[in-house]
């Protein structure tokens, strides 16, 4: 898993490539921590090229979530695919966050 | 590990939670032969194991790399069946609380176990909690079901 990161106006947009599992999830939760710090407060996490994120990876993105939020932020989610989707219904965290069917479309509006 | 098992596929891997994803690769390359729905086998079976290996390694060995963990397939009469045991002390699955409650929904931990039952057609542990065996049928059955076909 890599990620990329970079600033549409004041959004925060991280596009992972990769699966999201317990073996990585921990540098994409301290990315995104390092930017919250810097006083980042709107994020958008793209998973155009994620194939699957384990329970471990969920659990990183609902405790990011927490604590974006407790700073007056808010966390969205792009582009997952129909297994991700599935998933996120599943343990019904699609009522967690906010979740665009593109990056674009989670940009807009922030 | 005291018990001898005689699946069509025995691994004995040792914890390390970086070799979960090369290892769930390798059991589902052997899997590629049994007539399943094809989302069924890549998503409901793959995430089973996947949550059971991480379960078993994290919690079960407590991430200790100086235990194992043993992997048993077996494919056949109507269903697919992948038993995972731990060296650990067990633990209580009843003691999981469901991760869709409002009070739980923004915890970050606790859905591994649920996707497992959720995924599957039946999950069982042993008495002493530290083997867990995953079911799928190899035609349509309770757990939830995709709609992509094979």
């Amino acid at each position: 898993m890599s990620f990329q990161v970079s600033k549409v106006n004041d959004v925060t947009l991280i596009e992972v490539e990769g699966q999201l599992i317990v073996g990585n999830r921990q540098e994409l939760k301290q990315g995104v921590l390092d930017k919250l710090e810097n006083g980042d407060l709107k994020f958008v996490i793209d998973f155009a090229n994620t194939g699957y994120i384990d329970s471990s990876g969920l659990g990183v993105l609902v405790s990011l979530s927490k604590k974006i939020r407790e700073q007056g932020g808010e966390l969205r989610l792009s582009s997952l695919n129909e297994d991700l989707r599935t998933l996120f219904e599943l343990t019904k965290l699609d009522t967690l966050f906010r979740i665009a069917d593109q990056k674009d479309q989670a940009l807009e509006g922030f | 590990m005291s018990k001898r098992m005689d699946g069509d596929l025995v691994l004995e891997i040792p914890t390390d939670i970086k070799s979960i994803t090369a290892a769930v690769d390798y059991v589902m390359s052997r899997c590629v032969s049994c007539e399943v729905q094809a989302r069924r086998l890549n998503l409901n079976f793959r995430v089973g194991l996947t949550e059971a290996l991480t379960n078993a390694m994290m919690y079960g060995n407590g991430a200790d790399p100086s235990k194992n963990v043993v992997i048993e397939l077996v494919m056949g009469e109507g269903q697919l069946q992948a038993t995972v045991r731990d060296q650990g002390v067990g633990f209580d699955p009843t003691s999981v609380p469901d991760p869709t409650l409002p009070e739980n929904i923004s915890r970050p931990c606790g859905r591994g176990l649920f996707l497992m039952r959720e995924l599957l057609d039946e999950v069982w542990y042993n008495d002493q909690g530290n083997e867990v065996t995953l079911v799928l049928r190899l035609e349509s059955g309770g757990a939830f079901e995709g709609s992509a076909s094979a």
